[in-house]
């Protein structure tokens, strides 16, 4: 139970509309803004400001820019949980709002239990007492649901890869406890290399739980995606191809005009979130216009790249960069037919890349049907198969996994730094308590139970 | 018309086991007139399995008794023959003390306490049953009445009966109604508690034969020396008493013949037959259990432990058993060095009577009957230091309740003794509980070096610790945190003679000048060893170096621990009122609701720690206890 630590959420529903809310409650709340919020003006110093105050700014992890966003500050007692209290308003979009929450999160907070905003509030005085029990109502039924979409977001394979990494830990924690426990019956010697190199397993297979969330979000949320291509190549016009005439790129909210940085699209059953597609409708011009830099991040971070070469001009230095861009990534290179003679044809373009080569006509309308088939074969036969794959789609899954990952490497640190045995199991038992988070299993007495069970202790 | 003799006082103790021992003194040194129940005063702070004091987890407790103001950790370091602290090569959270006791002493030397404590009196009798006053929902102890009838009125009562009660001893097919070692057992008590309505169950231990030492070959083991300097128990002992010339123990092992042999007559051991029915320990198996349950394992350790400077009897530590006579003997004379053993004590198992501790407040007084405490393995604990620490924490509670005052409750992140009350009061709990380290979340705190530092206050707050110890204590704190900040801010440079001293303990050269912390946490470094480049080191009061030695190395994470601590101690600090009805609390699921009656927790901390409380039914708790606040408010 974790009373007063930070928590986070999005305040609003996560929607590709309207204005989104990540909301940040706790001691550490104006500490984590601090860490990932740049005001306008640089020199304003956040620690420092008034509560009830609205800071113009972005928000960045790293060098990289996610959101222009205004930030409101308020501290507690004056807050709706009556704790310090942060809320970013960003563009909305569900992409953007992840990506927000979760750097949040990496920064020290944690998600928020359901009802948990409710809870403290309360808690804190903040809610007049005749509602306790629809609050304490409120707990409960959304715990129960929040427990039974989580069980039902948990395939059995991913239960019984936790469990088996769970056992796992268990094992190595109870003979530690036990050695120590009992040193003259069990020896530590070279247990420390050993043991480093059972974490390193431990940790591998967790890395690829994480990974697979990301497929799994792929289902959930759609294949990121990126158009690339020289001016004039023919992107816009694919663009709005794939989205039809009728909708609208550029969305409207009140009082401001901003360009959308994702749409999402239908294609087929395939759910695509293009990336930048503002970038593409302004400028038609994604490399030269923004520079090469901020394309290479925006590939990096697209599970897909969709590069559109103009047949009709010969290859040039911009398309070397951008071929160089598809290197590791899923790509697909559509050449775009024009009404002149190809300059470019689909041989000397293979003979370029590996990536599969598509004749499409934007115009006409050709070649959708093969891309789409190309873009299901790459994410749903081919590379990534999601029948086999163990899949993590649950925020709060990959949370506990991160936790669990954090308290191993922990643990690695602790035997490289040459620290005493008994110090490993501070983080072996967390990182236990974390993966009993996703099962929803507490650890009670499995660690007494595993030390009698499996070692032989005593007079 | 028969009169019966009758007598008043304030606090009786029924039992002089460890338990019993620390809860009289506690009691009598309070200034509460204190009478001691005993079946035999020659058998006061009896030891009747393993001959030591101390080990992993328990001689924490130990310390952590002393530096309430409890006697067993002076009373070891007045009697021991041998000491030893276990783990040295691991962290300073599993250092251990442990000493090998001379039986007979050790008991006489506590007697000799006992005897000359002010307000503490012992009488031999058996106490037969618990007189009380007031309704069933409501009953207060009024005093105990003996099985020869005399009436003892006191205030408060505690229970430190240990496995007297009902008890029987069994090997093979032989079984007495007797207490260890052939003492007379307690057979009147149980029917008068459950009379008073307490829920009892029946576990078991065992013991090991004794063996006589002329007949061992002692050239066939490996001997087991004490340490070269030996640190005591006690904050209070000066360790230059305690380098004593030392006794060896022996170390040999079981074989495929042992196990041979045990395996054919596994049929007659009562344990397979059925014949107890009592629930033994997992920790602490018997050799059969061993040979079964870990078949794969070819030999199992033995060690023979001296039983005293007074006698030839050793002790056979790792073979306890209760297999028939004829099986014993067959099975220790096929140990190496025991070929021609003479067995002076069979092995036996007890069976005993004991309650569920659930029945019991943190204070360690029964929820449901005003007064009554118990302590030690009466409330189905294991070992003696267990034992003493809760007999301590009832006599001093005891006491309290007489002048009261608050009682004394220690939580998990304060000490062992914390978590042992707090396992025992909200766990369900099937088999005699033993204290581990793996048991306490914050065994980085809770370190036996720093006892001292964590309780003292406590024990003078309470009224145990004298002022003059008090002070004593003021002062090492002081300094230890001048020492800190000192070396924090100290620094070395690149000269010669620090570049030697870190050549020498092969750690890597200095670029640059760096803290004296700094090399303190390097692994291979500690604060003793840069004493020759540390010209300005203060003479320290003993203790304080390996204070700020363990501060500056572990530093991450005892933060850490301290921020868990934190966390812990809000839920700690939420009380949940007595007279809560959970029939009145909505939303909670029918499981939560059914355990939080049963045990009736005192805290929301206590609350979350049953099993079948979800982080749900806490959540929903501590909107009721809100509301209810605001009610009254």
């Amino acid at each position: 139970m974790r009373e007063s630590d930070t928590i986070a959420a999005a305040a609003t529903a996560m929607s590709s509309s309207g204005i989104g809310i990540i909301r940040i409650s706790g001691e550490e709340a104006f500490s984590i803004m601090k860490k990932i919020f740049r005001p306008y003006r640089k020199e304003k110093d956040m620690s420092a400001q008034p509560s009830y105050t609205v800071h113009y700014g972005t928000v960045e992890e790293g060098e990289e820019v996610l959101d222009e966003v205004l930030v409101l500050l308020m501290r507690g007692p004056h807050s709706y949980t009556a704790e310090d209290t942060v809320e970013i308003d960003c563009h909305g979009g569900r992409l953007v709002m992840q990506r927000i929450l979760d750097l949040v999160i990496k920064n020290g907070a944690r998600p928020a239990e359901p009802g948990e905003f409710t809870k403290r509030a309360f808690l804190n005085g903040r809610i007049d007492l005749s509602q306790a029990e629809a609050v304490m109502d409120l707990i409960q039924s959304r715990n129960r649901m929040a427990l039974k979409s989580s069980v039902s977001q948990l395939q059995g394979s991913v239960r019984q890869q936790i469990e088996k990494l769970r056992s796992q830990i268990l094992y190595e924690t109870a003979f530690l406890e036990a050695a120590l426990d009992d040193p003259e019956h069990i020896s530590l010697d070279g247990y420390s290399e050993e043991l480093l190199k059972k974490v390193e397993v431990i940790c591998g297979e967790i890395e690829k739980l994480l990974k697979s969330s990301e497929s799994g979000r792929i289902l959930k949320e759609g294949i990121k995606t990126v158009i690339l291509g020289k001016p004039n190549a023919g992107k816009s016009s694919l663009l709005n191809v794939l989205l039809g005439e009728e909708r609208a790129i550029v969305t409207e909210i009140e009082g401001t005009t901003r360009d959308v940085l994702e749409e999402q699209l239908q294609l087929g059953d395939l759910s695509l979130l293009l990336l930048d597609t503002a970038g593409i409708r302004s400028t038609e011009d994604i490399v030269e216009q923004i520079g090469v830099d901020r394309a290479r991040k925006q590939a990096e971070d697209a599970d897909l790249i969709l590069y559109v070469a103009d047949s009709s001009r010969p290859l040039n230095e911009s398309d070397e960069e951008i071929l160089s861009l598809l290197e590791g990534k899923k790509s697909l290179v559509l050449l775009n037919k024009s009404d002149l003679e190809p300059v470019v044809t689909p041989e000397i373009m293979r003979e370029r890349t590996k990536h599969k080569v598509l004749l499409i006509s934007a115009k006409e309308e050709q070649g959708i049907r093969e891309l789409e088939d190309e873009i299901r074969s790459l994410f749903f036969q081919g590379e990534v198969d999601f029948n086999d794959e163990i899949l993590i789609t649950n925020a709060r899954h990959k949370a506990a996994l991160q936790d669990a990952r954090a308290s191993l490497s922990m643990v690695k640190e602790s035997i490289q730094n040459g620290m005493p045995e008994d110090f490993y199991t501070i983080d072996l038992t967390d990182a236990y308590q974390a993966l009993g988070r996703i099962l929803g299993e507490e650890m009670g007495e499995d660690l007494i139970n595993e030390i009698f069970g499996k070692f032989c202790m005593g007079k | 018309m028969n009169t019966v003799y009758k007598e008043t006082c304030q606090a009786v103790v029924v039992g002089a086991g460890h338990a019993g021992c620390e809860a009289a003194l506690a009691c009598a040194r309070l200034g509460i007139e204190t009478v001691m129940f005993t079946v035999s005063v020659d058998s006061i702070a009896l030891m009747p399995c393993n001959p030591n004091i101390g080990g992993t987890s328990k001689g924490h407790l130990v310390r952590e008794i002393d530096a309430l103001g409890g006697e067993m950790g002076k009373n070891i370091d007045r009697t021991f023959i041998q000491s030893k602290m276990l783990n040295v090569s691991k962290g300073p959270a599993v250092h251990s003390l442990r000493a090998q006791a001379d039986k007979a002493e050790y008991s006489r030397s506590m007697r000799r306490v006992l005897e000359n404590t002010d307000h503490l009196s012992i009488v031999q009798a058996e106490v037969a049953e618990i007189l009380t006053e007031g309704t069933e929902e409501n009953l207060i102890v009024k005093g105990i009445r003996t099985t020869s009838g005399a009436i003892y009125e006191a205030q408060t009562v505690i229970l430190c009966t240990g496995t007297y009660l009902r008890a029987r001893c069994i090997y093979g097919d032989v079984s007495t109604y007797t207490g260890p070692n052939g003492l007379q057992a307690a057979n009147h008590l149980t029917d008068s508690l459950k009379r008073l309505g307490v829920e009892m169950y029946r576990f078991k231990t065992g013991t090991p034969a004794r063996i006589d030492k002329r007949s061992i070959d002692f050239s066939k083991m490996e001997e087991q020396f004490g340490d070269e300097k030996v640190i005591p128990f006690s904050f209070t002992t000066d360790p230059e008493t305690v380098q004593i010339p030392q006794v060896s123990c022996w170390l040999t092992y079981t074989n495929e013949k042992t196990h041979e042999i045990i395996r054919k007559n596994l049929d007659r051991s009562p344990l397979y037959s059925g014949m107890i029915e009592g629930t033994g320990p997992r920790y602490c198996p018997s050799i059969e259990d061993k040979v079964v349950r870990f078949a794969d394992k070819n030999r199992h350790q033995v060690f023979i432990e001296p039983e005293g400077l007074y006698t030839n009897e050793m002790y056979v530590g790792g073979m306890s058993s209760s297999l028939p006579e004829d099986v014993q003997h067959a099975m220790y004379s096929s140990v190496a060095g025991l070929e021609h053993v003479r067995i002076v004590r069979n092995a036996y198992a007890i069976e005993y009577d004991c309650i569920d501790a659930r029945q019991l407040y943190p204070s360690l007084e029964f929820k449901k009957i005003r007064g009554l405490f118990s302590g030690g393995q009466f409330n189905g604990s294991s070992g003696y230091e267990e034992a003493a620490a809760q007999g301590l924490i009832a006599g001093i509670n005891a006491a309290r309740m007489i002048q009261k005052k608050d009682p004394l409750i220690l939580d998990r992140s304060q000490a062992y003794i914390g978590v042992l009350i707090d396992d025992l009061v909200t766990k369900e709990n099937r088999e005699p509980y033993r204290m581990m380290t793996s048991r306490s979340e914050y065994r980085l705190l809770l370190r036996q070096d720093n006892a001292d530092l964590r309780l003292t206050k406590t024990g003078y707050e309470v009224g145990l610790i004298s002022e003059e110890r008090y002070q004593g204590l003021l002062d090492k704190e002081r300094q230890i945190q001048e020492e800190i900040k000192r070396v924090e801010k100290v620094h070395v440079g690149t000269s010669e003679e620090v570049q030697r001293l870190l050549e020498q303990y092969e750690s890597t050269p200095l670029h640059s000048g760096i803290s004296l912390a700094e090399l303190i946490r390097r692994p291979e470094l500690n604060y003793e060893a840069l004493a020759p480049i540390d010209p300005d080191r203060p003479s320290l009061l003993r203790g304080v170096a390996e204070q700020v030695n363990i501060h500056i190395k572990y530093d991450g994470y005892i933060r850490r621990q301290l921020k868990q601590v934190e966390q812990f101690q809000k839920l700690e600090y939420k009380k949940i009122p007595d007279e809560l009805d959970y029939d009145e609390v909505p939303s909670l699921r029918i499981e939560a609701r059914q355990k939080l009656k049963e045990v009736r927790p005192v805290s929301v901390g206590q609350a979350f720690r049953i099993s079948g409380v979800s982080p749900a039914d806490i959540s929903v708790l501590l909107v009721w206890l809100e509301q209810r606040k605001g009610r009254k408010d």
